[in-house]
């Protein structure tokens, strides 16, 4: 957008301000969601439906002493949540909301999300170092381990998508799949394994479960956190579920053709000839809201359903499973690619 | 070119911005009442033990090794994958495909290595 520096600034405010309401939404939700798959109704009293249940835990946890280890580095300590909230918050600069609307419209955005998501590997890293306590040292090793393992298979898969769309602008990537008749332009059809590759892979990266090792209770207490409270630990919250509903962001983006609503060619042009190009728009917002509110549902209803993995098992899918099936992915779109384009298609 | 970032920025700073805000209010409003025993490192209920800076098992180490191996190969490809459609355009398809593919293979043939000599094994 060629908008005003102070525009731009405005409209960043708005939309960090939107993600931390989509983030209290979300814990909503998922608080509510396994209610009801655990056959209980979930949080009910603080406003209608509990609806208010995550803005009050938001007060309680900035109305909490701030708890730091005495042996922990009292600088890196507080570097890391920060770091974890400005990944979080940063990322949805470069994801189209919808046709013209991106904060930041880059050549090679898809390359900005890559390299945030890895940084945030140092938010986890430093915050179980810097705590200076076992539980938080293996949770944070676990997970650094973890989270490089599938960034792998996530870059591949990624290439698999810019192979098809020969760009690294998550803006031409979203209209290369306009093609097609309904959603057969969509790289979730033209591409499902890396479709797949990448939803699992999205999985690990924002350390849910199944693959929510770092933090398994069980064994590692809190893992990289055990040693944060108050609004430290919130922010660390904040950052997981914002993390997770972005994810679901960028799956939508790569796979599921972004702010595009099927067959919108035949009717867009009565949009255009009305002077409503902006109506139009609004409507795109929703079609990536409406698939991206799926796609956090599915984060949510796989936690409450799936039992987590050995950290062997986690290794094993990564590495040896995972990671080959990408490269061989990758190989196999090139394939297609050229076949398509040697038959004019 | 570069100006395409500044937003990216602006928006970097904005996170900045409530990062430390949240951080400050939670210093204004939180009650601050240290003792000996709220600040020790948290180990089950017991006297923690020593320090966590210790040593640790040599596999988180292979794995980063491996990661930098492997991430480098990614890296590469992005490349290969932006402009592929521009190789067939100009008719280098087939030779260009075959020189990832020798790349990819070599790089093959390490990850199996690796998994033969069973760094990857975590029993």
């Amino acid at each position: 957008m060629d908008l005003p520096l102070w525009a731009t600034g405005l409209i960043g405010f708005l939309i960090i301000n939107a993600m931390l309401v989509s983030a209290s939404v979300l814990v909503y939700a998922e608080r509510k969601v396994s209610g009801y798959i655990q056959n209980r109704p979930g949080p009910n009293r603080v406003g209608p439906f509990g609806f208010l249940q995550p803005f009050a835990d938001v007060v309680k946890l900035i109305m909490k002493e701030d708890i730091a280890p005495r042996a922990a580095s009292p600088f890196i300590h507080s570097l890391a949540p920060v770091l974890m909230v400005i990944i979080a918050m940063t990322v949805p600069a470069v994801i189209p909301f919808a046709r013209g609307f991106v904060i930041a419209d880059l050549d090679v955005s898809v390359l900005v999300v890559l390299a945030l998501t890895s940084v945030s590997v140092y938010g986890v890293t430093l915050a179980g170092w810097s705590s200076n306590s076992k539980y938080s040292l293996l949770g944070g090793l676990r997970s650094s381990a973890q989270m490089i393992s599938y960034e792998l298979s996530m870059g591949l898969a990624v290439v698999s998508v810019v192979l098809i769309a020969g760009s690294l602008s998550l803006v031409d990537i979203v209209e290369d799949q306009a093609s097609g008749w309904a959603i057969l332009g969509w790289n979730v059809i033209r591409n499902p394994v890396g479709a797949m590759l990448f939803i699992i892979t999205a999985f690990a990266e924002t350390n849910r479960a199944p693959f929510d090792l770092p933090e398994a209770e069980q064994e590692l207490v809190g893992g990289y956190h055990t040693e944060y409270s108050g609004m430290k630990f919130g922010m660390f919250f904040l950052a997981e579920y914002v993390n997770f509903f972005i994810a679901s962001f960028i799956i939508v983006t790569l796979f599921f053709g972004g702010y595009l609503i099927p067959f919108e060619p035949l009717f867009a042009h009565v949009f255009y000839d009305n002077g409503l190009g902006w109506l139009l728009g609004v409507l795109q917002f929703f079609a990536l809201l409406a698939k991206t509110a799926f796609f956090a549902f599915l984060f949510i209803w796989v936690r409450w359903t799936l039992p987590r993995f050995k950290y062997n098992q986690l290794m094993t899918i990564g590495w040896k499973y995972l990671l080959p099936i990408g490269i061989v992915n990758a190989l196999v779109i090139a394939l297609g690619v050229a076949v398509f384009e040697a038959l004019g298609l | 070119m570069l100006t395409d970032f500044v937003p990216l920025f602006l928006m970097m700073a904005l996170a900045l911005g409530l990062a430390l805000s949240l951080l400050k209010l939670h210093q204004l409003l939180g009650p601050k009442r240290p003792n000996l025993i709220k600040t020790a490192a948290y180990e089950s209920g017991m006297d923690p033990i020593g320090t966590a800076r210790e040593r640790y098992s040599v596999k988180f180490y292979l794995v980063a090794m491996i990661f930098i191996v492997f991430d480098v190969e990614v890296v590469f490809l992005y490349p290969w994958a932006v402009s592929f459609r521009d190789f067939l355009a100009a008719d280098a398809g087939l030779g260009v495909m075959m020189v990832v593919s020798f790349f990819i293979l070599v790089l093959g043939i390490g990850l199996l290595y690796d998994i033969k000599k069973g760094g990857l094994e975590f029993e």
